[in-house]
């Protein structure tokens, strides 16, 4: 992008770095009198990666809906890569299933979280779908992968009260958990379920596109187990990137495109039910 | 074991994640105290500012009643947080594109506004007590005076100059926190059921009418305890704000819900589903009906009749406990039934308040009885009624 600050610094860094030394400051003075084992954190301006340049970069995801299978492989790396908790509520990414059977109007949706699912896995913390068509004349059926479309406007980051989660240079929108109050406004702000409230840690999680990853030139967890290709990642200012290319070939559409948040997940093959 | 979370039940789809209802009853709570707030303090404002002096007997006392659930206000929110340790940081490092960035701010200006105006409202009493009383209350007295003994003439004009430019900026002060309470949740595009221009002035009215509710109660019931009987006037002017004030309240609601029914955008079909099943208890009949129609028509009919007397002491306290009740209903069925319409626009979710937990039904009632506990307190310490407490 080449609109990108000159400084290196986010817009938000001096706000953020103010956040650091009288947040921290502060919390270290309140919590080293009351809890003297605990110790403040205070929160580095960008992340400190050898060699890795946040304003060389502009990640993007796409997601090929034609070619998933649903075999949630996905959702199964996720999990174990970010530690996220195994039941069937809290996602960072997830599979929905869109299913039309002969002679009906109504698509039919279901997600992992279904209890007929649950039950054919055999348990919350493994995922399939169950095979509950087989006896249904499906006329139309197509599997959607989602996660968080790391807005461009991202209306998590614009109600978060404290700046908890904010939207990186190379275009990951991430939560501080040190930071994050557990107010879970920004929960109640995404409009595509993207975000939960993770009770173990007492603060909202989601994806992040593996950030720890991408920034040391890995895929993210999911698009390097994906059996099919489904998910494709890459750099934008990269021209040959598998994102690149992705977007240069197909007619994409991004999920509720009203809500002006203007996604950065981007969709091939999905139908109107989709949102 | 307490269990981490619950999940509610859901119909249709729904998204993974929203099977965790985020806001809970607690979230509920929060702008019902804060519209008691507001609407105790639009009471007090009618004698302090509007200078209707049949509200005299009241008027103390509603700033009393403000400031005791005031202090309430930020302890549902502070329950509510998964890091209440980090509760300050909106205030001390606050992200200002946030709804809720400010309220920190609002809230803090407000309690100050309400405490400076309290202290000079009742100097005389202070004063007075720091001279006469010895021992531990004597010197709660004597610190209470911050040093000021002055009584005289001059001082009191001074004071009175006080309270009514505090009245006057309280007004915008305690309705401007609440229409932005409002705002918190009209302003989320997220959700069909909130996302409303109207939310805040719906939000605005149900609280002056709740607040002018409670202090008929509360008057009416202090009056009981002090065996003296209830200023007829004071009642029928109470009676009055609470059924005009209660008449917008529910035309805004009506034309909020008119124009979200007629506008019909995507996921109208689960909002009609939903009004027309889960909602019909608690929205249509206890809300709407037994809670907003009965107790408007029933004042309706005593300002119509000219029913005075004890008739109308028992219509307008039973109407404003039945107000009290649906204006509490009225953020219940905002807050938690905006969360049981999921975001899919094609699935519905059912919250379940637990018994006992950090964020349960127990607490809530704590919560909601906090403020009396609070002002059974305060009105002994200070007397806020125009018998005892000479003129001002």
């Amino acid at each position: 992008m080449d609109d990108k600050p000159e400084s290196g610094e986010p817009p938000e860094a001096g706000r953020r770095k103010f956040l650091g030394l009288v947040g921290g400051g502060s919390i270290a003075i309140a919590t080293t009198a009351l809890l003297p084992q605990a110790a403040a954190v205070v929160v580095p301006d960008k992340p400190e990666i050898p060699g890795y340049d946040w304003n060389k970069h502009h990640w993007a995801f796409g997601i090929d809906a034609t070619k998933c299978i649903g075999c949630l492989r996905c959702v199964e790396a996720c999990k174990v890569e970010n530690n996220v908790p195994t039941d069937a509520n809290h996602f960072r990414t997830w599979v929905e299933r869109y299913v039309t059977l002969e002679g009906e109007e109504k698509t039919r949706i279901d997600s992992q979280h279904d209890p007929v699912n649950i039950q054919a896995a055999g348990a919350e913390g493994k995922y399939r779908f169950a095979n509950r068509y087989k006896d249904a004349k499906v006329e139309k059926a197509f599997f959607v992968p989602k996660l968080c479309n790391h807005c461009t406007h991202p209306a998590c980051v614009q109600v978060c009260p404290v700046g908890a989660t904010y939207k990186t240079e190379d275009g990951a929108v991430l939560i501080d958990h040190t930071m994050c109050i557990g107010c879970q406004y920004c929960v109640q702000a995404c409009p595509y379920g993207a975000r939960f409230f993770n009770e173990e840690i007492q603060a909202t999680d989601k994806c992040t596109w593996c950030y720890h990853r991408i920034t040391k030139g890995l895929n993210p967890a999911c698009v390097e187990v994906c059996p099919v290709s489904a998910r494709i990642f890459g750099d934008r200012n990269d021209k040959q990137s598998p994102i690149s290319v992705f977007l240069r070939n197909n007619r994409v559409t991004v999920l509720r495109p009203e809500s002006g948040n203007a996604p950065n997940v981007f969709y091939v093959g999905i139908d109107k039910e989709v949102s | 074991m307490d269990t981490l979370f619950h999940v509610a039940p859901f119909t249709g789809y729904v998204y993974p994640n929203e099977t965790v209802i985020p806001w809970t009853v607690l979230i509920a709570i929060y702008p019902y105290l804060t519209g008691l707030v507001a609407g105790a303090f639009t009471m007090s404002s009618l004698y302090q500012v509007f200078g209707m002096q049949r509200f005299k007997p009241v008027a103390h006392f509603a700033m009393l009643t403000s400031l005791c659930c005031m202090l309430i206000v930020p302890l549902p929110l502070l329950l509510h947080l998964g890091q209440p340790m980090r509760a300050l940081n909106p205030v001390i490092t606050p992200h200002i594109t946030s709804a809720f960035a400010i309220f920190g701010y609002a809230a803090g200006f407000y309690v100050i506004l309400l405490l400076l105006e309290n202290w000079f409202v009742f100097r005389p009493h202070i004063v007075a007590q720091a001279q006469q009383r010895t021992g531990p209350l004597g010197w709660f007295y004597r610190i209470l005076t911050l040093g000021s003994y002055d009584l005289s003439d001059r001082a009191m004009r001074y004071d009175r100059k006080w309270i009514f430019a505090l009245a006057i900026i309280g007004i915008p002060g305690a309705h401007g926190l609440h229409g932005y309470v409002g705002f918190v949740f009209g302003s989320l595009k997220s959700r069909e059921w909130w996302s409303s221009d109207l939310m805040p002035p719906i939000f605005l009215f149900s609280a002056i009418i709740s607040g002018v509710a409670l202090l008929i109660v509360l008057y009416a019931i202090s009056c009981r305890l002090r065996k003296i009987p209830i200023d007829l006037d004071c009642m029928k002017g109470m009676t009055y704000t609470l059924w005009g004030f209660m008449l917008f309240a529910l035309l805004l609601e009506a034309v909020e819900f008119a124009s979200l029914v007629y506008r019909g955008r995507e996921g109208i079909e689960v909002i009609l589903e939903y009004v027309s099943g889960p909602l019909i208890v608690p929205f249509w009949i206890i809300q709407i009906g037994v809670c907003s129609l009965v107790p408007v028509l029933w004042l309706t009919y005593m300002i119509w009749r000219g029913v005075g007397g004890n008739a109308l002491i028992a219509g307008t306290v039973l109407s404003a406990l039945l107000v009290l009740v649906g204006v509490l209903m009225m953020r219940w069925n905002v807050v938690i039934g905006g969360q049981e319409i999921a975001k899919t626009g094609k699935g519905l979710l059912t919250y379940h308040m637990p018994l006992f937990e950090r964020e349960s039904a127990v607490t809530a009632a704590v919560l909601l009885i906090a403020p009396f506990v609070l002002l059974a307190a305060a009105v002994r310490l200070f007397p806020p009624w125009d018998d005892t407490n000479g003129p001002h």
